[in-house]
């Protein structure tokens, strides 16, 4: 069990993917205007990931080395679509909010990064348990990055309004705010982890 | 187990089964979920015109799409006649749109039968956050006088933002995307509520 | 006049990288240089027309036609994949000094998400082919310029001193933040020249 608690903590926190990795930065600024968008398209992620590396390490032995890419491919892409059909189905809302980001997914670099790195070696139940890691850490990231952008720019974090009616630094709710709270998010843990 | 080796039989044979097996799941789900996302849209749709016609118990007729010519190009009202559970006519829920600061802007306004409005709802839109995003709730009712459309009829009053002359204030720092809205709304009163009286026969011809 | 409108929006206004947020990892990874960076800039420029106008004649003529729109995102990703792959091995043999100068950005394009992203924009757009065409080609030179300018500022600031815990990313993502809000001056542009040509 130790092993899984290690790939988990992996994931979260010594291979955090956005503040150590670096990877998946498109959806990283382009869906955390608010706490909330960051959070669905963390858990958007993380579902795909969690699949993914389950069904491949599953597959791993029977597709031929040479077909590996393209097959994965078409396994994420599937997953995405999946996930795009149910979230326009049952949450409008968050269809609505995330747009061509989700099915972008599919390029995140992350999910084809973890099935190559790490699905492709080991075994399911292990695949699944980094998936989680990698996707918590993802998500809280997101999270993290949505509500200070959401904070500053707009006084409220989820919705719920924390400073006066007329706050608000607009400029974190776009795009220019977006490279900024990253940029400064990333020199934090930079600081805190040279510690 | 061992690998699977990289010949060229191995190779067709596993992409050919993948590719089945993930269109053959996505046609699968794509079954449950497309009659879903239909219901979603009308619901909303519904949703919309009760909210526009600020009325629970109404009946919507099938959507009239009426074309007109406004300054040169051509624009597409979606008319939904609305009546009360007698039969009753209420007025009508107008969708149109106009190009907003961001983007295609679609309203989706509610007419009396004199043509005053009795609500609105931004269908879609593409409007900077914080600033022409609140265009959803500037021009609502309980934003008082000056700001609101609803009560109002575009045809007696000036239906403009003060700016330039008219009678309703433009959302702080977003006057393009208030101009468009009104000007949105403006285009639906002439081209559907102005026009029934006299001209109900090109409705019915450009259907 | 609509061309133009589309051209100078996709460039300026929408800038793919600085206010859409596509392609946000090239811009980040290979931007250290003026000369990669517009190795990758000219690389996506070329695959992100060719890739527009593939995907866009398979939504209309093998997709829409058999209602199988919801294959949209994984054929996609198959088409562009193979169509890299193509590429590299054509230019590999018609043109080796194209393909040395571009060559070693090819792989990294399959993932490049503003590919994908414009081949599905153009479709929600309802564009026709010539519009998404030209939407595809300006898209790509907005890419382009945001590459090759980022990559200056890069570059001078390379030489400079800068607090260790801000140094790498952060500072470039400062960086880029400050372009991204040189770019939002030219919102409104857009709507002043549909006014200018009277398209609107």
């Amino acid at each position: 069990m130790n092993k899984y608690l290690k790939n988990f903590k992996n994931g979260v926190i010594d291979e955090n993917p956005t503040f150590v990795l670096l990877l998946g930065m498109c959806p990283t600024l382009g869906t955390t205007s608010s706490a909330f968008n960051g959070l669905s398209m963390g858990l958007a992620t993380t579902a795909v990931l969690i699949l993914s590396n389950f069904l491949i390490s599953l597959i791993k032995n029977l597709v031929p080395d040479m077909v590996r890419i393209p097959s994965y491919i078409v396994v994420i892409a599937s997953l995405v679509t999946i996930l795009q059909m149910v979230i326009k189905a049952y949450a409008p809302e968050v269809d609505k909010s995330l747009g061509l980001f989700i099915p972008l997914i599919v390029v995140n670099c992350i999910i084809l990064g973890r099935a190559e790195a790490f699905a492709a070696k080991n075994g399911p139940v292990e695949s699944i348990f980094d998936g989680i890691g990698i996707g918590i850490g993802f998500s809280l990231a997101l999270t993290l990055l949505g509500a200070v952008r959401e904070f500053l720019g707009a006084g409220a974090i989820f919705g719920i309004t924390l400073q006066g009616e007329n706050y608000g630094m607009l400029l974190f709710v776009l795009a220019p705010g977006a490279f900024l709270a990253l940029g400064y998010l990333i020199a934090i843990v930079n600081k805190l982890r040279s510690k | 187990m061992k690998k699977l080796s990289s010949s060229l039989t191995n190779m067709a044979l596993v992409l050919t089964i993948i590719a089945v097996v993930a269109g053959a799941a996505l046609a699968a789900v794509n079954a449950v979920t497309a009659p879903q996302i239909e219901k979603i849209n009308a619901d909303n749709l519904a949703a919309g015109i009760k909210s526009v016609m600020g009325s629970d118990k109404i009946t919507v007729a099938e959507p009239q799409e009426k074309k007109a010519t406004v300054a040169g190009k051509e624009k597409t009202f979606i008319v939904y006649e609305v009546t009360d559970e007698s039969g009753k006519s209420l007025g009508k829920a107008v969708q149109t749109s106009e190009n907003g600061f961001g983007g295609e802007l679609k309203v989706l306004v509610g007419f009396d039968q004199e043509g005053t409005i009795l609500g609105y709802t931004l269908l879609q839109h593409a409007e900077t956050p914080g600033l022409g995003a609140k265009a959803t709730d500037w021009f609502q009712k309980e934003n008082g006088e000056k700001r609101t459309v609803v009560g109002k009829n575009p045809g007696k009053v000036n239906f403009t933002v003060s700016k330039d002359g008219g009678d309703i204030d433009a959302i702080t720092a977003s006057t393009i995307t208030s101009r468009a809205f009104l000007l949105a709304i403006k285009n639906a009163y002439d081209n559907t509520c102005l026009t029934d009286a006299n001209t109900g026969a090109t409705t019915k011809a450009n259907k | 006049m609509e061309y133009v409108l589309i051209f100078i929006t996709a460039i300026f206004v929408n800038n793919i990288v600085l206010s859409q947020f596509l392609g946000i990892c090239p811009f980040l990874g290979v931007s250290k240089k003026v000369s990669t960076a517009s190795g990758m800039g000219l690389a996506v420029t070329f695959v992100l027309t060719l890739a527009t106008i593939v995907t866009y004649l398979i939504q209309k003529f093998v997709l829409d036609p058999n209602g199988l729109a919801y294959l949209q995102t994984i054929a996609f990703i198959l088409v562009i994949a193979a169509l890299v792959q193509m590429v590299e091995i054509i230019l590999k043999k018609v043109s080796p000094s194209l393909y040395q100068a571009l060559g070693v950005f090819l792989p990294l394009i399959t993932t490049n998400c503003c590919i994908l992203g414009v081949a599905i924009l153009v479709i929600q757009k309802d564009y026709n082919l010539l519009q998404g065409v030209v939407y595809a080609v300006s898209t790509a030179l907005g890419f382009f310029l945001a590459m090759v300018i980022f990559a200056g500022l890069r570059e001078q600031l390379a030489m400079t001193k800068v607090p260790k815990a801000m140094n790498g990313m952060p500072i470039a993502l400062i960086t880029a933040a400050l372009l991204s809000m040189a770019f939002m001056g030219f919102s409104g542009v857009d709507g002043g020249l549909k006014i200018l040509f009277g398209l609107d």
